[in-house]
């Protein structure tokens, strides 16, 4: 293994402390229990909190700011955080109009974000995300994964937020982003993870791993390595399958946000490339991509490989999606 | 039962999860997503080096103490699980008084209860559950019959190991090893490999004829 480490036990505790130095106009990092929070915690909003493992960067902490999170939890790498976190967390930045959860549908994220929100004594609720169509599932089953289409709940969710939306509200459009947002990803080669020091699995240096999770856990089928084009075909075709299987309505002229997300080893180069291929399959398909995003927003530490996400779009998406957002991974309009 | 034996036992454990490392890690690794022995060490850790403040303590109140660190501590499903097993077990626990084989049982039963309840999950789904479920059934009917310790120790032992083998054919449908679907048949579950491993340290320690009344 080789990688920038100092101590093993100090990897998580030195990297959110040069993230919240780096940006310091956005977040504060309060330890034991960990969690970081806006500078400036906005009033009279509701304040949404999501968290897991971490190696996910810059899921979720770089999300924190206007317009997206509040505060985000930080657990070991791969490993969700703890209750206290969330519950340190709440008290520290809820406001009366209540707390949101964000969590990503695993089953360590939602026992321990289940447990605070047991324990918390504000008014709470919570919104799973459950974009990943790899695992052959029903809707809303709990072996579905919620990956990087989370990164869309969050954008439009944190807008809502702003204005002044209720609880109610804010996890109402969480589940209609993560209802009409399915992913499918794909490994090139496992991930590490430092404390264990080797590669979370074995992969031959001519195959990949068809509809991988973000920990590198296995997906639906481990196949030959293949030119980019029939890679994306299958992401894109597993994605319209399920948009099929959740009855989105494809009628008229359907428009969608198309999320090319880099796992961590895999240059942008490369993303732009699945990008094009996935843009051109899915104008076959009669889908205009109107929003894009590309680039690394959900990792999995040093795991070569992209997941494609594609939201339906509708006119509330759009503009949730389009309003203005200040953090350390997304900003635009202000 | 004393807390004595709670602190030698947690030492136990720690040491059969260290011995173990390379069959927690190669589970892990072939269908789970490769934390599960660090988050064990992790845990047992926490637990062996509690010992100054729980000594003192009576054991239902050591237990959910132990939980408590567990669930600030570990993470993941394994944090959640493992402290509502101990917090719970913690409230059945007996008094003095009255702790006996049955009212152990019992207040085990009640964690493995919390557990299911927290994970939503039973037997036969490749999980943790399929050693501790056929586990405490095993040790209340025993307990009921007025087993001796050494007897109810032994044969949880061997339930344990049947229960952990059992997962070998199963299709994974909670956990992490639950998208592998067909995939994971053909390997044993990491978690009920640990629990395996914990509830044979626990007994070995128990029924040695040395430890009859130490704790």
């Amino acid at each position: 293994m080789k990688k920038f480490i100092n101590k093993l036990d100090d990897v998580l505790i030195e990297s959110l402390s040069g993230f919240a130095q780096a940006h310091a106009d956005l977040v504060n990092l309060s330890l034991n229990p960990h969690f970081l929070s806006r500078k400036k915690p906005a009033a009279n909003k509701v304040a949404l909190i999501s968290g897991g493992g971490s190696g996910h960067e810059p899921l979720h902490a770089g999300y924190i700011g206007y317009g997206m999170l509040d505060a985000a939890c930080p657990g070991h790498v791969f490993t969700s955080p703890t209750p206290d976190q969330m519950l340190t967390a709440a008290e520290h930045i809820a406001s009366d109009k209540g707390v949101l959860f964000i969590v990503k549908n695993y089953a360590g994220d939602v026992m321990n974000f289940e447990m605070a929100a047991e324990m918390l004594s504000v008014e709470n609720a919570t919104v799973y995300t459950s974009d990943d169509c790899a695992v052959v599932n029903s809707t809303y089953t709990e072996g579905r994964r919620g990956v990087a289409g989370t990164v869309i709940v969050e954008k439009c969710v944190g807008s809502l937020a702003e204005t002044g939306a209720s609880l109610a509200d804010c996890k109402a459009l969480g589940e209609k982003v993560n209802v009409r947002t399915s992913s499918m990803g794909v490994a090139l080669t496992s991930c590490t993870v430092p404390a264990a020091g080797r590669p979370t699995f074995a992969i031959g240096d001519n195959e990949i791993e068809m509809g991988v999770g973000i920990h590198g856990e296995p997906g639906r089928h481990r196949v030959k390595m293949q030119e980019a084009d029939a890679i994306v075909n299958e992401c894109v075709k597993a994605i319209l399958a399920d948009w099929q299987q959740k009855q989105l309505c494809l009628k008229g002229q359907p428009e969608a946000l198309l999320l090319v997300n880099g796992f961590g080893a895999t240059p942008l180069m490369e993303l732009y490339l699945i990008y094009h291929s996935a843009a051109t399959l899915l104008k076959k398909h009669g889908i205009a991509i109107s929003r894009s995003l590309v680039g690394n927003y959900t990792t999995a530490l040093d795991m070569a490989g992209a997941s494609v996400s594609l939201c339906l779009l509708d006119d509330e998406i759009k503009h949730h999606w389009d309003s203005p957002v200040h953090t350390a991974a997304l900003r635009w309009g202000c | 039962m004393h807390t004595a034996f709670l602190l030698d036992a947690a030492k136990a454990v720690q040491k059969s999860i260290l011995d173990n490392e390379a069959a927690l890690e190669s589970l892990d690794r072939a269908i789970g997503d490769g934390d599960h022995y660090i988050n064990m060490v992790r845990g047992a850790q926490a637990i062996v080096s509690m010992e100054d403040e729980l000594t003192s303590l009576s054991v239902a109140l050591a237990l959910n103490k132990i939980g408590l660190k567990l669930l600030s501590t570990l993470g993941g499903a394994s944090g959640a699980l493992m402290a509502s097993f101990f917090i719970s077990m913690a409230k059945q626990w007996p008094t003095a008084e009255n702790t006996n084989p049955l009212s152990i049982a019992l207040a085990f039963d009640a964690g493995v209860q919390a557990i299911m309840l927290r994970g939503k999950a039973g037997l036969g789904e490749k999980t943790m559950l399929d050693v501790l479920i056929p586990v405490s059934q095993q040790f209340k009917l025993l307990a009921e019959k007025k087993q001796s310790t050494p007897l109810i120790c032994k044969a949880i032992i061997d339930t344990a190991d049947q229960g952990l083998q059992n997962t070998r054919d199963l299709i994974a449908t909670k956990g992490r090893a639950a998208g592998l679907g067909e995939r994971a048949i053909g390997h044993l579950d990491p978690g009920a490999k640990s629990c395996q491993l914990i509830i044979t340290a626990i007994c070995q320690l128990a029924s040695h004829p040395i430890n009859s009344t130490r704790y």
